[in-house]
């Protein structure tokens, strides 16, 4: 499975402060956590971002709080995956339970800028920086989360788990 | 091959001889908790899966701390859908407002986490519980949704690093400077995905609370658990909670084998080490006190999860008594539980710090989120016995946190700038 988008380019440390205001962690709705994502980093995030971007950050993207509207809010902008050098670990995971696809390469961090259009081969552990002509590889999931995220989420597994499935 | 700690908890956990670090196994969840916030969320989740059966209501926690009592309307719509699915599914650990408090200092001391068991929580700091010798960590709403239903979670064996703490300790310097010193030297991440074990004589010089203190800012690590050994402490903590004289339940405790296998070994001689401050605006953007000169100061806070136990609002009366507090600061101190309230009313504390200007708090998260109780204006500076210090956590964008221990802060109130008890 492939993603293809422009690259909305991050630094080290963005911590889950920024990607969501504590002020905001009432919120459950999308469409209302999509208006507030990144809102004290950049006012504009929301009008700025089209359907199918790629945030490409650096290293320890997440970090803070378990908090999912974070990354749920990420989702609902629009957001198709996230690249980063490396991510926090509540983050990390709470991404691949509501079916955010995350990506950890160093390599295509340092070599990609904002705007650049870049397509990630899910799978197949390989993203493309089409703008630059490069190709980076990221070490694929483990099996058990490939699951996971090939079933968009954790519901897949739960419902399984509980003969629903 | 030795077995750290959490590897020996999810081992027996998911009903394996071992295991090893990266290796992902399911195992069934002890307590399963969340605050308001984050069960909101997970009880959406559960609607969306069409799950209207819990695995076992023993199991669940639920209790609003952050935005309660109720802020607003919006949490006040948050606290009546969590209490109704409490109700509803006769949820055993069901902690209403005015009769418990912040999360990570109701559960250890109301006896609903014993050690050797496996704790998720929908908060960040649920790492805290680990003092008691147990493997606790944060999660998000979906992860709790899925231990409520299936009563297990999928996990990743972390890998464990050890901190080792030597020495004879300094005046005023307490778990609270003794983490902020690990979390400057491993940076916030420099513990991803890692089990912090904390070992070292110092620990018996130091009451419970100075753990639960330095458990709770594994996170700021990035550490997946902080976890303690179990001692003579650890013992009379645990067997002195209301459910555990009611229930006597048995608990099994853990240490690491002397051959474990750790990623990370430090050793810390605390000789060396004078009271810390984490600056603005970075848990690991830490100093000695001592290098901040002419910081003016607005607002100080005192308590809350990392340092709101009997023992810290002790150490911070015994610098308010006597003393006011400067004309231009607030302070605002918030003691972990109503249990830790009342403890403080016998012993004369609160009296002490409504004398010197403070104010007593209930029990809630309230300004360490930035939610309500004491929440920055634009370039007020604060200084904090909290957990984090990223830019717009207490309020406005550009206010600056601050983070310290209690006679830090508390000094730092009566003087109006930032500085150390021994100025006074």
């Amino acid at each position: 499975m492939v993603l293809k988008g422009n690259v909305y380019k991050m630094e080290d440390n963005i911590n889950t402060d920024v990607i969501m205001p504590g002020r905001w962690c009432h919120l459950t709705d999308d469409t209302e956590l999509a208006k507030h994502c990144m809102e004290d980093y950049d006012g504009d995030f929301h009008k700025r971002i089209k359907t199918g971007d790629i945030i490409v950050a650096d290293n320890n993207f997440g970090c803070g709080s378990s908090r999912e509207v974070a990354p749920l809010s990420i989702k609902a902008v629009g957001i198709s995956a996230v690249v980063a050098k490396s991510f926090a670990r509540i983050f990390y995971r709470n991404a691949i339970n509501i079916g955010l696809p995350i990506f950890e390469s160093t390599e295509c961090a340092e070599s990609t800028e904002a705007g650049d259009e870049v397509e990630i081969d899910m799978f197949g552990g390989r993203i493309k920086n089409i703008t630059k002509g490069k190709e980076f590889s990221f070490v694929p999931f483990p099996p058990f989360m490939q699951t996971i995220i090939k079933k968009g989420g954790l519901k897949g597994w739960v419902m399984e788990k509980l003969g629903k499935g | 091959m030795g077995q750290t700690i959490a590897e020996k908890i999810i081992a027996d956990h998911a009903g394996l001889e071992s295991v090893t670090a990266g290796q992902i196994v399911n195992v069934p969840v002890d307590i399963a908790m969340a605050n308001e916030l984050s069960a909101a969320l997970s009880i959406k989740e559960l609607n969306n899966w069409g799950i209207d059966r819990l695995f076992d209501p023993q199991r669940v926690c639920l209790i609003p701390d952050h935005f309660t009592p109720n802020k607003d309307l919006n949490a006040a719509r948050i606290s009546t859908i969590v209490r109704e699915f409490a109700n509803k599914h006769d949820v055993k650990w069901y902690f209403e407002v005015g009769r418990a408090g912040i999360e990570h200092a109701v559960l250890p001391l109301e006896g609903v986490i014993l050690p050797g068991q496996i704790m998720v929580g929908g908060d960040s700091h649920t790492c805290t519980a680990g003092a008691l010798n147990c493997l606790a960590t944060g999660m998000g709403s979906t992860d709790i949704a899925c231990a409520w239903a299936t009563g297990e979670v999928w996990l990743k064996t972390p890998q464990s690093a050890k901190l080792t703490y030597t020495g004879k300790l300094n005046r005023h310097v307490y778990g609270k400077d003794l983490i902020l010193y690990a979390i400057k030297d491993l940076t916030t991440s420099g513990a991803t995905y890692m089990s912090i074990e904390y070992h070292g004589d110092v620990f018996d010089e130091l009451p419970m609370a100075d753990r639960f203190t330095m458990a709770n800012m594994a996170i700021e690590a990035g550490g997946k658990a902080g976890i303690f050994k179990f001692d003579r402490k650890t013992k009379e903590l645990v067997e002195s909670t209301p459910r555990f004289k009611a229930e006597k339940p048995s608990y099994k405790t853990y240490r690491p084998d002397n051959d474990a296998n750790y990623i990370i070994e430090k050793t810390y001689d605390v000789t060396d080490i004078e009271p810390q401050i984490a600056c603005p605006f970075s848990p690991d953007n830490v100093m000695p006190v001592a290098e901040i000169k002419d910081v003016k100061i607005d607002q100080v806070v005192i308590g809350a999860c990392t340092n709101g136990w009997l023992d810290d609002l002790i150490r911070a009366a015994e610098i308010f008594k006597g003393r006011k507090v400067d004309r231009n600061v607030r302070v605002i101190v918030i003691p972990g539980s109503q249990r830790i309230a009342r403890q403080a009313f016998d012993m004369g504390l609160p009296q002490i710090f409504i004398d010197a200007g403070c104010v007593f708090s209930t029990s809630t998260c309230g300004p360490c989120i930035g939610g309500h109780m004491g929440v920055l204006d634009k370039n007020e500076i604060c200084v904090s016995t909290t957990n984090r210090n990223f830019a717009g956590r207490m309020g406005h964008l550009s206010s600056k946190v601050y983070l310290a221990n209690t006679t830090v802060a508390a000094a730092s109130a009566v003087m109006g700038r930032i500085g150390l008890p021994d100025e006074l």
